[in-house]
């Protein structure tokens, strides 16, 4: 099928599979999948800026069909995520000047890498320390701070003693959640959404990879909310990048369009999936995906290859 | 509980089929009748053509997801 946008010739099945594996990772794990999907169009010759603006497209498609999967099985907390979805903003705008910078500076794709790299494996080795000492605790201690009206998706956590810590700063204007059960600072909140966004915009994609465990470890979300929530987050946040991303001329609609027919169905067995597991266990089965997505670039540093 | 489960799978399968025959006829008509519209508006008229992605994944994505969970929903009814 040829694609006249991006001037490729792609087998639409391709588009479809790719898009159905990222609709599972999506509805599972509350992320874009990015890290999959920027290198699968690479792969079929789609140049880099058009991979990037069009895996935005595709991913707003993605997310709407996960979160609204996740809102009817009451996993998305619409207030945290219109909060997030500002300090993202923001700080995708901070990501994006700082790769401007580096630009300028002459050595943005070697810091980029190494940046990537350690980023992928710190929260891969910490997620697996965490879930793993949680799982063999088996205590059943509740997740930090909750209040009433969050008991259904109450989770548990290693790294509780340090969120209770986090959830005691008292830094006015103080925001009370009651779906994820929590009272915490609307800067706190502000804060890690701006994180999340400087790697979205610095590194590409959603951020997910970073925003999920942020939410479950330094907000004390609920593991299930945390996904659903991040994922109503990721509509807004990727709507803005596709239109900014549309206007540069680096979205290939069409191929979008493609890819989301078999993320609809990945992204609803994905959401279902989430009522199987509990949330440590969740955690821990994220741990390698952040290591796909450094493989992929210790594999582009090395051979010099970009995929 | 096997048979709810073989029940489920049973659906699921028949849902797929039915959204692959439906895939495939998007794909070839509603695809092929805006490709060249698209194409145009991508080159001439940018910040429209921004809008206009936006409205096509968000609307693929409400309908595609209604009709799935129609289908789904239909086919469960039936099979139960």
């Amino acid at each position: 099928m040829f694609f006249p946008i991006s001037n490729t010739h792609i087998n639409p099945i391709y588009l479809v599979v790719v898009g159905f594996v990222i609709g599972i990772l999506g509805g599972f794990f509350g992320v874009g999948g990015s890290f999959i999907a920027g290198p699968a169009l690479r792969l079929m010759g789609v140049d880099w800026n058009y991979a990037v603006g069009t895996d935005l497209a595709h991913i707003v498609g993605k997310s709407i069909v996960a979160a609204r999967q996740h809102r009817t099985l009451g996993n998305v907390d619409f207030k945290l995520g219109l909060y997030m979805a500002l300090g993202t903003i923001a700080g995708a705008e901070c990501g994006a000047q700082l790769i401007q910078a580096l630009k300028r500076a002459g050595n943005v794709n070697s810091v980029v890498s190494y940046v990537a790299i350690s980023v992928y494996f710190s929260i891969s080795a910490f997620m697996l320390w965490e879930s793993r000492k949680t799982l063999q605790s088996g205590r059943g201690r509740s997740q930090s701070g909750l209040v009433k009206g969050a008991e259904s998706k109450k989770d548990r956590s290693a790294f509780s003693p340090v969120t209770r810590n986090i959830q005691r700063l008292k830094i006015w204007p103080m925001i009370t959640l009651p779906t994820s059960g929590i009272r915490i600072s609307l800067w706190t909140i502000l804060l890690v959404a701006f994180v999340g966004g400087v790697f979205s915009g610095f590194l590409g994609g959603g951020a997910g990879y970073i925003r999920m465990p942020s939410m479950v470890y330094v907000l004390g979300i609920p593991t299930h909310l945390a996904v659903g929530t991040d994922l109503f987050e990721i509509v807004i946040s990727a709507s803005y990048g596709t239109i900014s991303h549309a206007i540069k001329g680096n979205v290939d609609i069409l191929i979008a369009l493609v890819m989301h027919t078999g993320a609809v169905i990945g992204a609803q067995i994905g959401a279902v999936a989430t009522q199987y597991f509990a949330g440590p266990k969740i955690r821990l089965a994220f741990v390698p995906l952040p290591l796909i997505g450094a493989a992929i670039v210790i594999y582009t540093l090395m051979t010099g290859h970009k995929l | 509980m096997k048979k709810q489960e073989a029940k489920s799978l049973r659906a699921f399968v028949i849902e797929l089929a039915i959204y692959s025959v439906l895939v495939t006829v998007y794909f070839f008509l509603v695809l092929h009748l805006l490709g060249e519209w698209l194409y145009h508006l991508e080159a001439q008229h940018r910040y429209t053509y921004a809008v206009v992605a936006l409205l096509l994944i968000a609307g693929q994505a409400v309908a595609l997801d209604a009709v799935t969970t129609l289908l789904f929903r239909l086919l469960r009814g039936r099979w139960r």
